[in-house]
């Protein structure tokens, strides 16, 4: 009897499949990346400490959010994308000294005696009602952390020179590809560095309802 | 002669298609690794808000917990009208979250639990009042780093 060959199974779909499959994947992959505004919130105090510290006026720059989203800044009214300026002023004013009595010897800002002593002690308070849009809180947040960055970048392209500033350094360090830790190491000093000099002291009082 | 064929006349030959599965397997090999399956749907709108100066959020290492909120979609309106919020696959009271937040924690290492981070997926229209009684709560329970996740505004 003749030896009778078994006949080879057509893979000609198989690329149907594959495809149909590569297809599904396709639509139903999303590659989404979260971005966000980080904040650190302050720690729970079950008693609310006895002695509030005493802070002078001059250095604390008010933010306050109605429920209609309009904004008062150091009582004034004010619009949104003057925000930045004006906080900026104030931080970087350096009218006077630190805690441990040290001049504000980077800052460029006007060195008003009414303004605030010092980057370390100037705290920007944010206030807002529940009524206040959501939006808008974030929007005024971002302007806040804004006008750190800058204030941050414009000190880091001085004692490190263009090209690295505190958002390009940043977004290296915090990259989990780069393993580099000597780099690391050095990025995080540097960090660390800008950070205590213009440290981000933003105190939101609890927002109160009516 | 019947025995040799005749040669074709200068006709190209068919560009051979067995290693088109191949390929083909290949891309979907790469996308059923590259892709993270939703772990629950949205029963809340989430438009997020803009703002641009803002960092990336790495979720790779699971140190992310995901808090959404914002008006019930189309389908859920016996929740009201007002922003609510999402926690997992059901909508739940600001009070609800002390539990949420250690079922969170029970899911991780100890030692990712100091450096976890909430992200805050928060509807542009829903007002602050329930942002406000969620960090309340987040501060209660020692979670104190917050993201509030927002899109880069449109390009003018």
């Amino acid at each position: 009897m003749a030896k009778r060959s078994i006949p080879e199974v057509n893979a000609g779909s198989m690329a149907d499949i594959a495809f149909l499959l590569l297809i599904f994947f396709l639509v139903t992959t999303t590659i989404e990346q979260d971005n966000g505004i980080t904040r650190k919130l302050p720690r729970w105090e079950e008693v609310p400490p006895i002695d509030p510290p005493v802070i002078k006026k001059k250095n604390i720059f008010t933010v306050v959010v109605n429920k209609k989203d309009q904004m008062l800044v150091e009582d004034e009214l004010m619009e949104l994308q003057d925000l930045k300026k004006a906080a900026m002023e104030f931080i970087d004013n350096g009218g006077g000294a630190s805690a441990e009595g040290e001049k504000c010897d980077y800052c460029q800002g006007a060195r008003d005696s009414g303004s605030s002593d010092h980057p370390s002690k100037a705290i920007i308070a944010l206030k807002n009602e529940r009524e206040t849009s959501y939006s808008t809180y974030v929007a005024i947040q971002n302007e806040l952390g804004a006008a750190y960055t800058e204030l941050r970048n414009r000190e880091a392209v001085r004692l490190y020179g263009a090209g690295n500033s505190y958002t390009i350094m940043n977004t290296i360090f915090k990259d989990p590809k780069v393993k580099d830790a000597a780099l690391k190491e050095k990025l995080d000093k540097r960090l660390t560095k800008l950070k205590g000099m213009y440290p981000q002291i933003i105190s939101e009082a609890e927002s109160k309802s009516n | 002669m019947a025995k040799f064929k005749k040669k074709k006349d200068g006709e190209l030959p068919q560009a051979s298609t067995a290693a088109l599965p191949d390929i083909v397997f290949m891309l979907l090999f790469f996308f059923m690794t590259v892709t993270v399956m939703k772990d629950s749907s949205l029963m809340v709108e989430n438009k997020l808000p803009e703002a641009d100066d803002i960092e990336k959020l790495n979720r790779k290492n699971d140190r992310v917990m995901y808090i959404y909120a914002g008006k019930p979609v189309a389908g859920y309106e016996k929740f009201g009208e007002e922003a609510v919020l999402q926690l997992n696959d059901k909508i739940a009271q600001p009070s609800e979250l002390k539990q949420f937040i250690h079922a969170e924690r029970a899911l991780r290492t100890e030692e990712i639990i100091p450096f976890m981070v909430t992200a805050l997926k928060v509807d542009r229209n829903a007002n602050m009042g329930l942002v406000s009684d969620v960090k309340q709560e987040l501060r209660k329970e020692n979670m104190l780093k917050i993201s509030y996740l927002s899109v880069k505004p449109a390009k003018k």
